[in-house]
């Protein structure tokens, strides 16, 4: 590993409170401490990634069937329930009594008759689901963000 | 106007959000420790579930498709919250009445209420996947009586006219509706009639909510008491009771719980009941509070039978008001060496803080006068004493439950028996919605 660039090598490090603070790590005094303005606030990724608070729930993707859709196996999807799902969003739905993870489809008129609704999968094995009257749609909520850790 | 929303089968319900496959079938919520059934999903009263029934006198209801889930209080206290966040968003003012209930105050609100009832109740539904049922009326009374009136008509078709399902508005009926609403609802259904009255009014031959509301309100309160009379004024819409935006603080503070298996030695119950005053102990300290006085309890199953029964259940003085868990500890442990039998199969234990009031406010003046200045040196001061408990507090905090505790609980001995009183949750859901390891997971395969 190497040593953060403004500490000198042999330079101590750590919590000996005689040692003098690398210049670079001092607070100005001159011009105030940023840090102490209560204007500005660190990004807050709640803030930046939950539109709906009380209605998104994080959940893991187990398999590899929604690759296509960036969502591969182990991942953490955060899912909404508050925004109503349309064609094409990546959706979690209840199918006998399960949470699946499947893009909807909804292809046809505008006339729900003549209206043809999938859950497709995304990738070339797992054949779509296609809702009829006997195997009526329950959208659980929408996938709205995928975390994909790359380390552990 | 007072608004009632209440969660439906609540517990039931937050496990079926996240388990769909339990949505339709009879299921019971058994208590923390598997002992009795805390919430019933309409499928599993409809078998004859009753609520609080101790669960094995229902498992063989197993073989009829009956499922049972342990309490997952840390998944349900979430919900709440979310559930509680989206009602709040329906009205100016909020009190939170329990778990699964708040009133909403819609006083000086001009909207159609039961659109808004509805509206709400979608909303609540579509962002929590909890459903809900909602009563108004003119009183908190009122309003909850609605509520029940609401959940009734959903649950039990032509027990109530069919508009009256889900969202019930008493104030949108005219009097003769509501009359009919009253005569058909018996007056142990009311808040605030609890069983004892509901006999007594009974055997006075006031069996309806109607033949409440025509009773005369002198007479209630020369027969029963003033609390019956207020809420009589309340069915009749006179509001009696206020939504409190802070509430009191507690005058008492209890922990309690029943045992895995049964605990016939001296030293399981010494640690259980240390255990639980330890509990007391920091929410007294939490709430910046000090007890004049402790109780205890032990007791064997009323539910066994055919074992021998022994029910212990002592309160102690403090010769000075504490919050100190040493102290507290050593009061409770030195009454059960006092009170304990040998040659019982004690099932249940608690421990009880009494007689509270502000830290603050306890003087000097009430310091010990019956110990000798030699005791008041062997102890230690008391800003040590309060330093040592904030310590404990802070590091049970960080560093999880029981970090540190005192020598007579659970971590000083060992032994099957001895912790067999620990919680038994053999059949608790993930916490989903708290544990970053136990998010639910969906099959995307």
């Amino acid at each position: 590993m190497p040593s953060p660039p403004d500490i000198p090598d042999g330079a101590p490090v750590g919590r000996d409170s005689e040692a003098p603070l690398p210049a670079s790590r001092r607070t100005s005094n001159a011009f105030g401490s940023p840090g102490t303005d209560s204007t500005v606030k660190r990004v807050d990724l709640n803030d930046a990634l939950i539109r709906h608070p009380d209605a998104t729930f994080a959940m893991r993707a187990a398999g590899g069937a929604m690759a296509g859709a960036g969502v591969g196996d182990g991942d953490v999807l955060l899912v909404d329930r508050a925004v109503a799902a349309a064609h094409g969003a990546v959706v979690i739905a209840v199918v006998d009594g399960d949470l699946l993870c499947r893009r909807l489809d909804i292809a046809g008129g505008r006339a729900a008759t003549s209206r043809i609704v999938r859950l497709v999968a995304e990738d070339d094995a797992t054949p779509p689901i296609t809702i009829t009257s006997d195997t009526p749609l329950e959208v659980w909520g929408v996938v709205t963000t995928v975390i994909k850790s790359l380390t552990f | 106007m007072y608004a009632l929303v209440d969660g439906n089968n609540f517990y039931v319900s937050c496990d079926r959000v996240f388990q769909p496959r339990l949505v339709g079938k009879p299921v019971v919520v058994l208590s923390s420790n598997d002992g009795a059934c805390i919430a019933r999903s309409n499928e599993a009263k409809d078998l004859g579930v009753k609520m609080a029934q101790p669960w094995f006198q229902v498992k063989h209801l197993e073989r009829q498709g009956l499922i049972a889930v342990s309490a997952n209080h840390e998944l349900y206290g979430d919900m709440s919250a979310r559930m509680m966040a989206v009602e709040a968003r329906y009205a100016p003012r909020q009190e939170i009445y329990s778990v699964d209930e708040s009133f909403l105050d819609f006083t000086g609100v001009r909207d159609d209420l039961v659109a808004t009832g509805r509206a709400m109740r979608a909303a609540i539904l579509m962002e929590t996947g909890l459903p809900t049922s909602v009563g108004f009326g003119a009183t908190k009374t009122l309003a909850k009586l609605a509520n029940h009136v609401g959940k009734t008509a959903d649950r039990k078709p032509g027990s109530y006219p069919s508009a009256l399902a889900q969202v019930c508005d008493f104030s949108h009926l005219a009097p003769h509706e509501l009359d009919a609403v009253f005569a058909a609802t018996e007056v142990g259904s009311v808040w605030g009639v609890g069983k004892k009255i509901n006999e007594r009014l009974k055997a006075g031959g006031v069996h309806s909510v109607l033949d409440l509301v025509r009773a005369d309100a002198a007479t209630l309160r020369s027969q029963f008491s003033v609390v019956l009379e207020k809420t009589l004024l309340e069915l009749r819409g006179t509001p009696c009771m206020e939504v409190d935006d802070a509430p009191a603080p507690r005058q008492q503070i209890l922990v309690s719980r029943s045992f895995g298996t049964p605990i016939t030695h001296v030293d399981g119950i010494i640690e259980s009941v240390s255990e639980f005053t330890s509990r007391t102990a920091e929410r007294l300290r939490a709430q910046g509070s000090v007890a004049g006085a402790i109780g205890i309890f032990f007791m064997t199953s009323p539910f066994r039978q055919s074992d021998r029964q022994h029910s212990v259940n002592v309160t102690m003085p403090l010769v000075r008001p504490t919050a100190d868990s040493a102290i507290l500890v050593s009061a409770a442990v030195a009454a059960v060496r006092a009170q304990f039998r040998p040659g019982f199969k004690y099932d249940k234990a608690g421990a009880v803080l009494t007689e509270l009031r502000p830290a603050d406010q306890v003087v000097q003046g009430e310091l010990d006068l019956f110990s000798e200045p030699a005791d008041a040196e062997a102890t230690p001061a008391e800003g040590s004493r309060a330093k040592l408990m904030s310590a404990m507090d802070a590091l049970n905090l960080r560093f999880g439950r029981d970090s540190v505790r005192l020598g007579s609980t659970a971590a000083a001995s060992s032994g099957a028996e001895l912790r067999a009183w620990a919680t038994k949750q053999e059949r608790r859901s993930p916490r989903y919605t708290t544990r970053w390891n136990e998010m639910p997971v969906v099959r995307a395969r």
